[in-house]
């Protein structure tokens, strides 16, 4: 008995240090001023904390940018902060005040709030959820700071209560998706062919699979020879991906196309595919055609199991440079901004993959 | 007549009756759907086919209901954090095997070392919820709340919030195939679970102690059972089986995805148990019913994937069949029966007079 009592205590302390380092990765503020300062390092550790204080007292020549990001969830997501750390460098002519928000809104309105006491300059948010700004934004606005939003949209009662907003234009990947099939299967000689096309929906709701899923519906519909089977949805994981694929493989005997609405999906239909004997990429029996263009989905396209993957930018920071230096000369801005976007085939994945910056 | 209607009783009254018989009506309905639902082909040299899937994907869920039936049994609470604890353990593998690194071809440790990490990780964070519900007292589901939300925060720590791949094909073993064996490999390990666990608790008395503290704790302490052991042992027992069931969600897509990997599954472990015919308020306890219930959840799935459901009614089709499921297991709906049966054979009988 006093031996499970001794045990019980040991995993007691061992908890609780667990718990501790959980407690110290949150609601850290860092100045990431040098272009080469990695995510990894606001990542790991406490260390960065207090450092707030420095960029309290923001030099006068330089432009002050607070920018609160969602998280670190994804490549793309490390990708989107990289961009800004890079673009926002005191080399360029500004003072970064980076916070990591950890997932959590309510870190993000702290983070706001400090930024609005620091008197920064320019704020930018990658909003967590999309509804819950008012009252924080409103504050801003007093304060006479402009607001710029990046990737997810917020909802909110009115429009004046941010600047700008910079994202994807998920209709438009839909339809360069479409675009380049049709040009794929023309260079093919199967034009005239009948096409059978699953999709692998991402998480029902998502801008990022309505966009996707409805703007290759539209544009579609213009090809009489292509059908699509079926769609399902895959929420956006791999393993999901593979399970929903493992059916589809099953149920239909001829498909020539699969639509996978993000590059973990198709990761996952490329198992499924394989392991029942088929062959898909390039030289495959089925045409991948996947979305985002996350550096492993060049690693699939160099080792020639995905055909061709459209792009969803993450690089942000030159576009919101831009609109700052805009408003900075006393410019106005279109509301809304879409960032540039490629489409990557397979042919090039290759020479491309070296230059990408995720 | 009178023999029939003994032996019918017998199997009605048996007691994983329902729990078998709603699998399969959950697997008929494919009859007549799908016929080639339940066509077994061999592809690649190994075995292909719907009931193969179901077996496959079933799997990890398996596992999870084992280590909740004795959660539920002993505790009368559930383990909700079980999804979380997978993830860590997952992370914790391929954290140790791919030696931190975002994408890697080759062990950085050996594999022993890595899965026996993760299965210790997993009993470790399981200890914990046991010290919390055996020990302080706490309500399950307050002190599994707190693993469920911070364990995917560990996760993603040692994750450093990144996916993490480690493609070597022998780590995929355990989530797929091993060269020359016809059945995936997460079937076996989910079957070598149930042996053991059942060794375990027939032979040893340990499945009477459980039913013993789940029924009553303060009873079972005064005929001299260890109570708060017992309910420390099958909370730690549920987290070593998180652990295992991590390794498969792991091994499956060679890859940790913190926020991802286990996302839900505590919900449906619960709910596995709960359509084995088990009462969620614990005492008396089959293991085998949650087993079959955790097929049960599969085989719908797999179904309605089969049947076509559009993505935006599958939720749907599945809360429906669910609550169906649950109310044809009702005690109450066996006693509306009965006395429907009993009103109408009073009925017959005041006629025949």
């Amino acid at each position: 008995m006093k031996r499970f009592h001794k045990l019980i205590a040991l995993l007691a302390v061992l908890m609780m240090v667990f718990s501790l380092a959980a407690c110290g990765n949150n609601s850290k503020s860092t100045v990431g001023t040098d272009t080469g300062e990695s995510t990894d390092n606001t990542q790991s550790s406490g260390d960065a904390e207090a450092t707030t204080d420095e960029a309290s007292a923001p030099s006068d020549d330089l432009i002050v940018v607070g920018f609160s990001q969602v998280g670190a969830e994804s490549d793309w997501r490390t990708a989107n902060t990289e961009s800004m750390k890079s673009t926002f460098s005191e080399a360029n002519g500004y003072q970064l005040i980076f916070d990591d928000a950890q997932q959590k809104q309510e870190n993000q309105i702290k983070a706001v709030r400090n930024f609005i006491q620091q008197d920064v300059d320019y704020i930018v948010i990658a909003p967590v959820t999309e509804t819950g700004w008012d009252t924080v934004l409103q504050e801003a606005k007093e304060a006479g700071i402009p607001v710029i939003i990046v990737d997810r949209m917020i909802d909110v009662s009115d429009d004046s209560l941010f600047t700008a907003w910079v994202g994807s234009n998920f209709l438009q990947e839909g339809y360069n998706a479409v675009e380049w099939l049709a040009g794929y299967l023309d260079s093919k000689g199967r034009a005239e062919e009948p096409i059978n096309i699953v999709t692998l929906q991402g998480t029902i709701g998502s801008s990022a699979q309505i966009g996707r899923t409805d703007g290759f519906a539209e544009k579609m519909a213009a090809y009489s020879n292509w059908t699509m089977l079926e769609k399902q949805t895959g929420e956006f994981t791999q393993s999901k991906g593979q399970e929903v694929m493992e059916s589809f493989l099953k149920s239909y005997d001829d498909i020539d196309v699969v639509i996978a609405e993000n590059d973990n999906m198709a990761f996952g239909a490329i198992d499924a595919i394989q392991a029942a004997g088929k062959t898909c990429g390039p030289d495959g029996d089925i045409t991948i055609v996947s979305f985002d263009a996350v550096a492993a989905a060049f690693d699939a396209m160099i080792a020639g199991t995905m055909n061709v993957s459209i792009e969803c930018n993450p690089l942000h920071g030159p576009r919101v440079a831009e609109i700052i230096q805009k408003l900075d000369a006393g410019e106005t801005v279109d509301k809304l901004q879409y960032v540039e976007e490629g489409v990557f085939p397979a042919e090039t994945a290759a020479e491309i993959k070296p230059t990408r910056a995720y | 007549m009178s023999k029939m209607r003994y032996i019918a009783g017998r199997i009605m009254g048996y007691r994983l009756f329902l729990p078998l018989l709603c699998l399969a009506i959950v697997l008929l309905v494919n009859v007549v759907k799908t016929p080639s639902f339940f066509e077994i082909t061999i592809r690649n040299g190994v075995l292909y086919g719907y009931i193969v899937d179901i077996m496959n994907r079933s799997s990890e869920l398996v596992i999870l209901s084992i280590g909740m039936t004795l959660v539920v049994a002993a505790s009368g609470g559930t383990d909700i954090s079980v999804g979380a604890v997978s993830a860590v353990s997952g992370a914790v593998a391929i954290f140790i095997l791919g030696g931190g690194q975002t994408s890697t071809d080759f062990y950085h440790a050996p594999y022993l070392l890595g899965f026996l990490a993760a299965i210790a990780v997993g009993a470790l964070l399981g200890a914990w919820n046991g010290f919390l519900v055996a020990k302080m007292k706490i309500q399950p589901m307050v002190a599994t709340l707190i693993l469920y939300t911070a364990g995917r925060g560990i996760a993603q720590l040692i994750t450093e919030g990144q996916i993490l791949y480690l493609r070597v094909d022998h780590f995929k073993q355990l989530g797929g195939f091993i060269p020359g064996i016809p059945l995936p490999t997460p079937v076996f390990v989910a079957i070598l679970c149930i042996l053991v666990t059942l060794l375990l608790l027939k032979k040893t008395a340990l499945g009477m102690y459980i039913q013993t503290v789940g029924i009553n704790s303060k009873a079972a302490r005064l005929v001299g059972l260890n109570s708060t052991r017992i309910k420390f042992l099958t909370y730690a027992f549920c987290g070593l089986c998180s652990g295992i069931a991590g390794m498969i969600i792991t091994s499956r897509v060679y890859s940790i995805d913190a926020n991802n990997a286990g996302l839900n599954i505590e919900l449906d472990a619960i709910l596995a148990v709960a359509l084995g015919g088990n009462n969620l308020g614990g005492g008396r306890f089959s293991l085998l019913g949650s087993v079959i219930g955790a097929v049960t959840i599969q085989a719908l799935t797999t179904t309605l994937y089969a049947m076509k459901v559009s993505a935006d009614q599958l939720y749907v089709y599945k809360a429906v069949v669910v609550i169906l499921i649950v109310a044809l297991q009702s005690a109450e709906l066996k006693r509306m029966l009965k006395n429907l049966r009993v009103r109408v054979a009073v009925q017959t009988g005041k006629e025949v007079a």
